[in-house]
């Protein structure tokens, strides 16, 4: 899976991306990422690119992509610490992220992400309290 | 392009793997540093590299990449990188320069937004003979 570590803390699955990720080493992680949300069950995921120089159309692609698919698991993603720099540029380059949630730091991350989580839970019940009434 | 001139010093990077991609992304980005450009103008030429590197191992198999300094006019200085393949070649080139086109259903961004990252952008490509970009950043 590269030199990338995935921690589990609480309720969370934290991902700090520090490594300069290859084409098939961001596909790895995708794929390890999908594996431990489906083995923890966990609600949120954070991926720290606080480290990371470039984000071309490809790994801003991947993260997108990674975001819809955790969703669909039931899992909300926050992404944090996203460069100045590397903002502009994607901006730039026409890559389309607004459905991906960002936040400045872990901190905030995981605040976004427990009201995320919190307010997907009250929808879920609205949702079925609607449907048994 | 127009009013450059090439210094003596060039750097040849053969590329053929997405861990080569990464390798052309670390020298740009080492070389612009020497030459003081801003940690944004690095940002984007870097993103601009690691795009036409890919399509050269994407889209044509494998490629080259030449690096070297450029004077311009009233002493500025420029970076130039040089991405040639020998590859099938694209067709239609004003085509392939919009966003969103792509034969390999990726997300066609790279071309168009190669050109948008830098200061002066160059595309020959010949059907079945391949394609050659190069690119300049001034300081
Ligand atoms: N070096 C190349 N050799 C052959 N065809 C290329 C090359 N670079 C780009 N192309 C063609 O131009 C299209 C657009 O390129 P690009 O904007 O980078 O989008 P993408 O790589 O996502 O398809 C590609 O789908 C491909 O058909
Ligand atoms: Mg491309």
């Amino acid at each position: 899976m590269g030199d990338v570590t995935i921690l589990k803390i609480g309720n969370n699955i934290i991902v700090p991306i520090q490594t300069e990720l290859h084409d098939n080493a961001a596909r790895e992680l995708q794929t390890e990422i999908l594996r431990r949300i489906e083995r923890t069950g966990v609600k949120g995921l954070l991926i720290d690119v606080s480290a990371v120089n470039i984000v071309d159309s490809f790994l801003g692609r991947l993260l997108v992509e990674t975001a819809k698919m955790v969703r669909l698991m039931g899992t909300e993603t926050v992404l944090v610490g996203m460069k100045k720099e590397v903002v502009l540029t994607l901006i730039q380059l026409g890559l389309k992220m607004q459905d991906l949630h960002t936040a400045l730091n872990i901190e905030d991350g995981l605040a976004l992400l427990e009201t995320m989580v919190s307010n997907r839970f009250l929808q879920g019940r609205s949702h079925a309290k609607f449907k048994t009434e | 392009m127009p009013n450059s001139r090439q210094n003596s010093e060039s750097f040849e990077i053969m590329i053929s793997n997405f861990e080569d991609i990464i390798l052309a992304r670390q020298k740009v980005k080492f070389l612009m540093g020497e030459m003081c450009f801003s940690l944004l103008a690095q940002t984007r030429i870097v993103t601009a590299v690691s795009e036409l590197a890919r399509n050269m191992v994407t889209h044509a198999g494998q490629g080259k990449m030449t690096l070297f300094q450029v004077d311009g006019k009233r002493k500025t200085r420029g970076l130039k990188c040089i991405f040639e393949d020998k590859g099938p070649g694209i067709q239609n080139i004003d085509e392939a320069m919009q966003e969103g086109f792509s034969t390999a259903n990726s997300l066609g961004l790279g071309l168009g937004g190669a050109k948008k990252l830098c200061n002066e952008f160059k595309i020959e490509s010949v059907p079945g003979k391949g394609t050659s970009i190069s690119i300049i950043e001034w300081l």
